[in-house]
């Protein structure tokens, strides 16, 4: 097909595809016009599921674990079934009972003194990426595709190392991700078997269970025990995916976003600069305003949402950036305000299923920001036209190709 | 001013400990910990126990002056 005209905007209350290109365009817009028209939606794509839009529902949802199963998350016309309480990336797919052990393992590698202590290598690998983009600019070059040069490259390394997986294997994460996040589904049936996430991480366990034992994520899961038995081998692996899966783009997307906000305004980027105190809270607005992540439940149950009646094993999405900009919840909701001094942003989700990665995803984003401003205070979108910075689809929304120009660099200290 | 945590809410989401470390602290697992036993603020620090409150995304802190 060469036609280039846009198609015409689907009816977003009954037409939506959330892995569609149209959708992630324009997701913010979807949410706050459904918030006012429909406020949980639902479509036909992906054998059904519905949209919630208001915080209200959507912490509703999040918080009833009776009602709203976490056997699948990411929603698809491959249905998971028969998995529960443990699914098949725990502790996200996990329901209770089995959620709370498997979750309690994996807290302390992901509470705050853990995550801290990880700063330095983080910041240095920042560092050494802004040098590397700064490189190959050459002398007359002032144009770099931030999400592909910067964003992308932070998580991937601060993730393998924790788990002990090469970096050198990003590019092979990635691709991953995007066919279980951005595509689910398409790519069913069509990989040849070594290029799979179970091919790559099977052959791994099978060498680590070979060796000796390794101070790592991996080598943890390998050895710990709960209630006296190993984890079986299905939970390690499934925990390996889930770490692998939801630390990397989810992140990226972040760290984009945020980059794709200041690019645009100059005054939040001189504010950062002569105001370095102002810097928490604009990480947790950068948070609110373009918050990645789109959860998803199976009902459990006959239900409703909101009054709205709810088919047991329908598909439910929870898109906690659509609650993190319902004006019920938030003063000046559509606004992004720098300095923003009550923001309960939902983010990293609600309920007992709060995102284990969030004290791992603010210090990269953090330092990601931080160190970008030291270097690069200033810098523009490279183009006018929207269409050359590229949304992912899918239930993680970030750039993907995101080019600007740099208009003033400091020097390294 | 009077602080209180719900700890049967609180889900780790790190924000108070993060805003008002003197009133806050955090278990190994990333939960929140009350500083202040007897429910107490201490002079001064009204503002940082407001913002805790403020940005808790579970509503699980609550102060009354």
């Amino acid at each position: 097909m060469t036609d280039l005209k846009p198609a015409p905007a689907p009816d977003w209350a009954t037409e939506f595809d959330h892995t569609s290109d149209a959708y992630a365009a324009v997701a913010p817009q979807v949410w706050e016009e459904l918030r006012g028209t429909c406020p949980v939606a639902h479509s036909e794509a992906h054998g059904g599921v519905w949209l919630p839009t208001r915080h209200e529902d959507i912490a509703a949802i999040a918080h009833d674990t009776e009602h709203f199963s976490s056997e699948g998350v990411i929603v698809n016309v491959f249905k998971p079934e028969g998995l529960a309480p443990m699914g098949y990336a725990p502790p996200i797919t996990s329901d209770p009972p089995f959620h709370a052990d498997a979750r309690r393992l994996l807290l302390p590698a992901f509470g705050p003194k853990a995550i801290a202590s990880l700063e330095e290598g983080a910041r240095a690998s920042c560092q050494e990426l802004i040098d590397e983009l700064l490189a190959d600019l050459g002398p007359d070059g002032d144009v770099v595709d931030v999400a592909r040069a910067y964003a992308q490259h932070i998580p991937v390394r601060v993730i393998a190392d924790m788990l002990g997986l090469p970096k050198e294997d990003g590019d092979r994460f990635r691709l991953f991700i995007h066919r279980i996040i951005e595509k689910p589904g398409e790519y069913s049936g069509t990989l040849a078997p070594e290029d799979t996430l179970l091919y790559y991480l099977t052959t791994h366990l099978t060498r680590r269970r070979n060796e000796p034992p390794q101070d790592d994520l991996i080598g943890f899961l390998l050895s710990t025990e709960v209630d006296g038995q190993p984890l079986t081998n299905e939970h390690i692996f499934g925990t390996i995916a889930l770490l692998i899966i939801a630390g990397i783009d989810t992140t990226w997307s972040a760290i984009g976003a945020s980059l794709w906000h200041l690019a645009q305004h100059p005054e939040d980027r001189r504010r950062l600069v002569d105001d370095p105190a102002v810097l928490p809270f604009a990480i947790e607005e950068f948070l609110r305003f373009y918050a990645p992540v789109t959860m998803a439940r199976i009902a459990a149950t006959d239900t409703e949402i909101g009054g709205c009646p709810v088919a047991k094993r329908d598909w439910v999405m929870l898109p906690f950036p659509a609650a993190n900009r319902d004006p019920e919840a938030f003063e000046q909701a559509d606004e992004f305000v720098i300095d923003r001094q009550r923001n309960r942003h939902v983010a990293f989700g609600l309920g007992i299923h709060r995102c284990l990665g969030s004290n791992l995803a603010r210090l990269e984003l953090t330092v990601a920001v931080d160190e970008w401003m030291k270097r690069v205070p200033d810098f523009e979108l490279a183009s006018d036209d929207p269409s050359t910075v590229r949304w992912s689809t899918g239930q993680v929304r970030g750039p993907r190709e995101l080019p600007i120009r740099i208009l003033r660099t400091e020097d390294a200290r | 001013m009077k602080i209180t945590l719900d700890s049967e809410k609180c889900q780790g989401h790190g924000r108070c400990y993060a805003l008002a470390p003197d009133l806050f602290d955090s278990d190994d697992e990333g939960y929140a910990l009350l500083l202040a036993a007897d429910g107490v603020v201490p002079e001064g620090m009204e503002e940082a126990a407001t913002l805790a409150a403020d940005n808790c995304p579970e509503y699980a802190i609550t102060v009354e002056a």
